[in-house]
């Protein structure tokens, strides 16, 4: 039985949803990370990106290498004072929305790093959405991660007007 | 390499100076004036040619305050030699090695970073590790543990 390009079935012709559920909807499911990777952690990202574990059941499989594509900043890794100019020019540099996630307990507090060198928290100069704990973190705790912030994102409200319209 | 090339080495070093054979290398301590003439001796005519790294020791008990240690490495006899030189807290000056050898330039420049060592003839001791700007020298032990020197403003 073949289906004829044009009937009208009368079914799925359109739908009715509200305007938050349907941008959460399409954001959570397109999120495009971008990887700082600093350190070590570096190694369970790529074990949670690949094949198993695979973050793009997720939709958030592309990493883009440049910050005016990307919606989500995986800080993976120790920040150092050294560092941390350039952690904050990135994140100013990525366009809105956007979402950035601490990775590992480096990014997430300093971790056991407490000297002269290390930042203690990304937090403590941009904010941020999810704080993923361990050393490095097992991928089930990154998706957990991810699944988190899409329920975040999908949750998100976009009134048309705002205090700034 | 035998005992006997270690012991023929460790002799010619003692000339003028305390060398003992201690973990695989041949050490010496000699004061920092000689440090030029040994590493010079080291590399014309011992063989010498890896120059592998220079630290410091802060002992802030004693005086003087600061021990500078040099590694070489002989790649014709596969041997190590340490020199040992103490340097004190006022005055922390020691020879560069760039002149004999051009991977001492960055070395010095840690070396300068974490522990304030400066050496005379380094044409280069900006910050390598560190940013322009860190004020101390974060591996002596009175620098303060939790200190930290922030680039960027802290959120509120």
């Amino acid at each position: 039985m073949t289906a004829t390009p044009h009937e009208k079935t009368g079914a799925f012709e359109f739908l009715t949803t509200k305007k938050d559920e349907l941008v959460g909807w399409a954001r959570k499911f397109s999120i495009f990370p971008y990887p700082f990777v600093t350190a070590c952690c570096a190694m369970e990202f790529m074990s949670v990106s690949s094949t198993i574990y695979d973050t793009d059941r997720f939709g958030a499989a592309l990493p883009r290498f440049s910050p005016r594509q990307s919606d989500l900043m995986m800080v993976v890794g120790t920040i150092t004072h050294k560092q941390a100019p350039i952690l904050k020019r990135v994140y100013e540099q990525m366009c809105e929305p956007k979402w950035v996630m601490a990775f590992g307990v480096c990014a997430s507090s300093g971790g056991f790093y407490r000297n002269y060198a290390t930042l203690q928290g990304i937090d403590t100069i941009i904010p941020v959405d999810v704080y993923i704990p361990g050393c490095p973190p097992r991928p089930e705790m990154v998706i957990d991660g991810i699944m988190q912030l899409q329920d975040k994102i999908a949750r998100a409200r976009h009134p048309i007007v705002t205090d700034k319209f | 390499m035998g005992t006997g090339h270690f012991e023929i080495l460790r002799e010619q070093l003692a000339q003028d100076h305390e060398a003992v054979i201690t973990h695989g290398l041949v050490a010496v301590v000699l004061p920092r004036e000689d440090l030029l003439a040994v590493a010079t001796r080291l590399k014309a005519s011992l063989g010498f040619d890896l120059f592998l790294d220079v630290t410091a020791v802060d002992w802030p008990q004693r005086t003087p305050r600061f021990e500078v240690v040099y590694h070489f490495y002989s790649t014709r006899d596969f041997v190590r030699v340490r020199l040992k030189t103490t340097v004190p807290e006022d005055d922390p000056v020691v020879d560069s090695l760039v002149s004999l050898y051009g991977s001492a330039g960055f070395m010095e420049r840690e070396c300068h970073d974490m522990y304030g060592i400066r050496f005379r003839g380094n044409p280069d001791l900006r910050p390598i590790l560190l940013y322009e700007g860190f004020e101390g020298h974060p591996l002596r032990k009175d620098y303060p543990k939790e200190r930290e020197q922030p680039l960027v403003r802290y959120r509120t």
